[in-house]
């Protein structure tokens, strides 16, 4: 049994210290900036994480200094800001981006604007020699309906001109925040549980087997927000040390659930450059800054970017309970639509992927309405193992095409043993119509996701034996 | 630079250092970056404030047999209404009848406003609104205009627009083409949500702040559902978080809504929608169904045309006709048609009504007249830039026999040729064209694709009326001007556009210059700001009354012999002398006479005109594309102020693009939209602007009398959006001929015209 009192959540707002005990768990940043503190430079765009009018930087102790993230504050729950420090627009005192987005028109109705000064000081904080692909990048997640983003672009480009320190933060009274045990919060008739350790989080899940397991909220905060979901207890992983690692292991890359997108993705970016684009399309940075791949997966969504690329990359997932692990495939762990097979007690401890073979052919491709932030119509992965041009092994996994993340049997059975060659890409292609009834909904008619996914084959076969153009429309021209 | 007192004297100043045409911030810009500009969410709630809840209709077309709100009455909740409650009238319609507040017996659309709720939070207020009893009998609904058209199911009546003899004209024509495309809506997608706090006062009196394009318009309706007169009804907008036409008429619900729930509970009542209700609630761009048939020459000169809409208007007239009318008056663009006739239908589907969205209809004319130009250069083989030529009106200051519209309108202004002749060769279009040639020969899945298309957009509320406007300036003792006019800011920068003229008509740096919240209670019976028409109506009556008191400081100087005091000064002495320091302006648009009834006349005081070339790259496996370039030359008269007139072309063209790419409504089979949030539905974000984007203004002042000879700019640049949307059709004919597209070109619909 554990035996956490409940606490104040304690966190340093600007320049001043709160501690708050009185409002639901479930109070996210946005409300409580706009509603208790009155902070209204904060904007609510969407109340879903989609627009980033919201955007406020989160500031976290490590080891000697502060890691600063951009994140959505209209999807964070108030009880993880504990030991951190939350810094609005109303800190910032006409710092260079603020100065060169009035220089360059960058605002018109203003309504967006605070977002993306955030957003971009941020970026030019922790990336002073911001590229264009980072300014982009950093804004991806922000929406603006007015300028055309020209003017905001050019104010980033102007901005980063300046050498400015743009964020600190009052790091003795951070580290006094740190707590060494399980955090407990109570008010509102619901609870949260922020453990330390994997012992703990076992514990207390042990405890509460109902209890909604919170990782980066990207999703269950829209539950909150979005389908007005009373989510009774809340147990957050975020604080679980040795949930936040990546390790390189014999088996593979080692990814602890509660490590977020943006932590895991210069390490899964290493596999292949299509990973990379991938990555970086998923969700947004505020997005990225607070998901996490044990999340996504967890969350069987079926039409989650993290699985299909792990799947063909043969990524097994370690479940734990207080009972003890076990490790099984990620595609068994997808049962049906958004059922996984998670027992009572259990929780996703770490995904590891095998390390590349040398002779492994592998791409991974979304297809979407829009390149950034955007759910996949369909999202397509592709491994081949070859001796000679003979495929010895084929993994192939979608997202968007089924109930579930899932791998492409027939289409797999109709390359293995054959010549890589476009005869063979041209009867998979027929092949892959056996696997998959995809629906037809807003992102997608069937009709398109078959052809797509088929077509996202031949793509791969194309890019895998030498063409000559490039391949993509996205980054047509660049080096 | 700005002056920031008046020491150099009076009447010299005037002339010595205008800011029209500098390139002066938005008024509000270090407010917008620092997060203190004030929207009406921020604006501190008064004592005692509620939030309400709207309760939807779940169905796209049910009769209600009987709703209980009992239920609703729990703790914390101070006031319930329903349709039987209204004091007043139950509608909020713009110009026609039949927008209720609230549904009553009937609700005709899935997102319908059937009751709300008050409470002291709006979570409080939702729970409660949910624990009504709605029964309802579903009942058949109509959801596309083609099952309107059978069912004859209008909004208001067919209405045609007619030159010359359309059947002759193509009778005698060498080559013949029909076809069709449907054009998708748009979500405005303004950043700021609808909101309205309502504050009830002494007597019966009503206080609104609105996110609204139209205060007089919100005032009225307010009145009429409380059964008040105008006069005791007060109107505030200091700004918007955007509104494109979002926020003509649709803001008036929820506006109406906290002013019936602050009646009756006594206290004041905000309505804030979430994004969601938003989406689901509001009207949107009608989507259309146009056909067409046409008759040509070898060179591709149009020799009869005729043109169909099928407008979905949604359940209710809104804005509708006048937008469907636009929608017909721009079926030329910038094209003689000779004999044409083009003939629209207003549908009533069980959808939510459409309204309003920059361009008012505007877009889906011109959209379909440069499809039409496109197919006819793609069936005789021809560059779709010579047809283009070859059917232009004729150009301003060589009016021949082309140039009369298909509503008898005279086109004197068409500078569309020399629109035409730097864009070739700034954008360097006829090399590039070769380069895309050879670039698709040797390219097997990736094809490149341009279009060069043009825009002419008449200026003027259609409606004669509404081309009116008043202001108010008050010029205080010790120097400073207070301004006030009827137009409001959401964002495009009329209030400094307008300050600007109030400023050079004193000699005074802007600086001196304070524009207030719009207010029905400073200037009267506005009308909205819409119709791109906010300087030039609002400028040009804030230039009226500053003239005014101008004048009276003039003469008064004159008449004490002291003609060069500083403007502080002078007034004070004005002052000293009661000479009166404040007047009201005045102003309407001279010139245009439309009949509606005989489709004959001027609607339009003049046209604005642009032109762009995009070029985009598509992937034919996959449907995917990018804009490589655009280059863009609009005429804006002479610029008030060119960043800011910079800022609506860019940001007009990206959300013309928006509409004709990734934004993509979705219903399903029971008329219930699944795109309504940012997750599902896609605006463009900041990667999706073309790599290369050059906008440059065409140096030329307007030829009719317009506040410093400029022009209109809010909303003719969305429609040079059409020039990508070409530019994607042109890509795919590289692999299919004659390739169909329609509106919006997601990467399905690429693919689909793709595989034919």
């Amino acid at each position: 049994m554990f035996s956490a009192m409940p606490d104040a959540i304690k966190f340093m707002l600007n320049n001043e210290l709160r501690e708050v005990s009185h409002l639901p768990p479930t109070t996210t940043i946005l409300q409580y900036l706009r509603l208790q503190e009155r902070l209204t430079g904060t904007k609510e765009g969407c109340a879903e994480g989609d627009c980033g009018a919201c955007t406020v930087i989160i500031g976290e102790l490590a080891g000697e200094g502060v890691r600063y993230q951009a994140v959505n504050a209209c999807i964070v729950f108030l009880p993880t800001l504990d030991g951190r420090h939350v810094i609005t627009v109303e800190h910032l005192q006409m710092n260079p981006v603020q100065k060169a987005m009035v220089a360059c028109h960058g605002s018109q109705c203003g309504f967006c604007t605070p977002g993306f000064i955030m957003s971009l000081t941020n970026l030019l904080h922790n990336e002073p020699a911001a590229t264009d692909e980072h300014i982009q990048d950093a804004i991806a997640g922000n929406l603006c309906r007015c300028t055309g983003y020209r003017p905001i672009l050019d104010a980033a480009r102007m901005a980063r001109k300046a050498s400015a320190r743009y964020l600190s933060s009052d790091i003795t009274t951070l580290k006094a925040l740190q707590r060494k045990n399980m955090f407990s919060y109570a008010a509102g008739g619901g609870k949260f549980f922020s453990p330390r350790t994997v012992e703990e989080l076992a514990e207390v899940l042990g405890q509460y087997p109902a209890a909604t397991l919170l990782a980066g909220g990207t999703d269950v905060g829209l539950w909150v927000t979005k389908h007005y979901q009373a989510l009774e207890t809340i147990i957050y992983t975020g604080n679980v040390a040795s949930l936040q690692q990546v390790r390189e292991t014999p088996a593979g890359l080692e990814i602890g659930a509660a490590v977020s997108y943006s932590t895991a993705f210069d390490r899964l970016a290493a596999y292949d450059e299509s990973l990379e684009e991938l990555l970086r399309r998923l969700g947004s940075t505020q997005v990225r800054n607070l998901g996490t791949l044990g999340g996504n997966i967890a969350n069987g969504s079926p039409i989650g970017d993290g699985m299909p690329p792990l799947i063909a990359l043969s990524a097994a997932i370690v479940l734990r309970s207080k009972t003890g692990a076990r490790t099984l495939p990620l595609e068994d762990f997808y049962l049906d639509y958004k059922k996984q097979d998670r027992k009572s007690g259990e929780f996703v401890e770490k995904i590891i992927v095998p390390a590349k073979p040398p002779d492994m052919l592998f791409k991974t491709y979304k297809v979407s309405k829009r390149f950034d932030q955007d759910i996949s119509a369909v999202c397509g992965a592709f491994a081949l193992t070859l001796k000679g041009d003979v495929i010895m092994a084929a993994r192939i996994a979608f997202g968007g095409m089924a109930a579930t993340p899932k791998r492409a049997a027939k289409t797999e059975a109709a390359l293995q043993g054959k010549t890589w060659s476009e005869a063979t890409v041209r009867q998979a292609m027929a092949a892959m119509s056996l696997d998959f009834s995809p629906v037809s909904d807003m992102r997608a008619s069937a009709g398109y996701r078959a052809m797509a996914a088929a077509n996202l084959l031949y793509r791969f076969y194309l890019e895998t034996t030498g063409a000559k153009t490039g391949m993509r429309v996205y980054n047509y021209g660049q080096a | 630079m700005a002056k920031l007192d008046g020491a150099a004297g009076f009447i010299a100043m005037t002339k010595a250092d205008p800011v029209t045409g500098q390139s002066l911030a938005h008024d509000s810009a270090v407010l917008h970056v620092t997060g203190t500009a004030t929207y009406t969410d921020d604006i501190p709630e008064p004592a005692g404030c509620l939030r309400a809840y709207i309760l939807k209709s779940p169905h796209a077309h049910a009769r209600i047999k009987k709703i209980d709100v009992s239920a609703c009455y729990r703790p914390g909740v101070h006031a319930v209404m329903t349709a039987a409650d209204i004091p007043g009238v139950n509608d909020v319609a713009p110009v026609f009848s039949g927008d209720p507040v609230f549904a009553d017996k009937e609700v005709f659309y899935a997102g319908q406003s059937v009751l709300a709720v008050a409470a002291e939070t709006v979570e409080m207020a939702r729970m409660a609104a949910q624990k009504a009893v709605v029964s309802y009998e579903e009942l058949p609904a109509i959801l596309d205009v083609h099952t309107a058209l059978r069912e004859k199911s209008f909004v208001g009546d067919p209405y045609t627009m007619q030159i010359g003899d359309s059947a002759a004209g193509m009778a005698k024509s060498r080559h013949r083409l029909s076809g069709g495309m449907n054009i998708g809506g748009q979500d405005h997608f303004y950043l700021e949500g609808q909101v309205a706090l309502a504050t009830p006062l002494e007597n019966g009196e009503m206080h609104c702040w609105s996110s609204t394009q139209h205060p007089s318009e919100v005032q009225h309706l307010i009145a009429k559902v409380l059964n008040i007169p105008d006069h005791a009804v007060t109107v505030d907008v200091r700004r918007m978080g955007g509104a494109f036409g979002g926020k003509e008429s649709q803001a008036s619900l929820f506006a109406c809504v906290a002013a019936l729930l602050a009646r009756k509970s006594g206290r004041p009542v905000k309505v804030r929608l979430d994004r969601d209700d938003d989406m689901i609630m509001t009207g949107k761009r009608h989507d259309f169904h146009a056909a067409y048939k046409v008759g040509f020459d070898d060179r591709g000169l149009i020799g009869g045309l005729e043109i169909t809409h099928a407008v979905n208007c949604g359940f209710s007239a809104d804005l509708s006709n006048a937008i469907a009318d636009r929608a017909m008056f721009h079926s030329d663009n910038t094209y003689y048609l000779g004999n044409a006739t083009i003939t629209s239908y207003r549908c009533k589907t069980h959808k939510v009504s459409n309204t309003a969205f920059r361009g008012f209809g505007g877009p889906q004319g011109m959209l379909v007249i440069e499809y039409i130009i496109d197919e006819i250069a793609r069936a005789l083989g021809k560059d779709p830039l010579e047809v283009r030529k070859v059917n232009l009106y004729d150009a301003k200051g060589k009016l021949g026999q082309r140039c009369t519209t298909h509503y008898h309108m005279t086109v004197e202004d068409n500078i569309t040729q020399e629109l035409f002749a730097q864009l070739e060769k700034t954008g360097d279009y006829h090399r590039r064209m070769q380069e895309i040639k050879k670039f698709n020969a040797e390219s097997k899945i990736l094809k490149k694709g341009m279009a060069l298309t043009p825009v002419k957009f008449g200026i003027s509320f259609t409606l004669t009326m509404l081309n009116q406007a008043g202001a108010l300036v008050h010029v205080y003792k010790d120097g400073s001007v207070q301004l006030n006019h009827g137009g409001t800011e959401m964002g495009q920068g009329l209030h400094i556009k307008v300050a600007h003229a109030v400023a050079d008509e004193f000699g005074i740096g802007i600086d001196r210059v304070k524009i207030t919240a719009t207010s029905t209670g400073k200037v009267p019976n506005t009308s909205a700001t819409a119709a791109s028409s906010g300087s030039d109506l609002n400028g040009k009556a804030a230039q009226a009354a500053a003239r005014t008191v101008k004048d009276r400081l003039t003469a008064f100087a004159a008449s004490i012999g002291k003609e060069n005091l500083p403007f502080k000064e002078l007034v004070q002495l004005a002052y000293a002398n009661r000479i009166s320091l404040s007047s009201t302006g005045f102003y309407k648009t001279p010139k245009i006479d439309w009949d509606r009834q005989a489709a004959r006349g001027r609607p339009f005081f003049y046209f604005s005109y642009g032109a762009a070339i995009s070029e985009v790259i598509v992937d034919t496996l996959t449907g995917e594309y990018t804009i490589l370039r655009s280059d863009i030359l609009h005429d804006v008269g002479r610029s008030l102020n060119p960043a800011i007139d910079i800022g609506q072309i860019e940001g007009g063209f990206v959300q013309g693009v928006g509409w004709l790419t990734s934004e993509e409504l979705w219903w399903n089979d029971k008329g219930i939209l699944k795109t309504h949030a940012p997750s599902t539905y896609k605006i463009p974000t900041g990667r999706d602007i073309p790599k290369d984007f050059r906008v440059a203004l065409f140096d030329e002042e307007n030829q009719e009398d317009t506040l410093y000879r400029s022009k209109a700019v809010g909303e003719p640049p969305l429609m040079l959006g059409i020039s990508v949307f070409l530019a994607i059709k042109d890509a795919v004919a590289a692999v299919k001929k004659n390739p169909r597209l329609n509106a919006p070109a997601t990467p399905e619909e690429v693919l689909k015209a793709v595989m034919g």
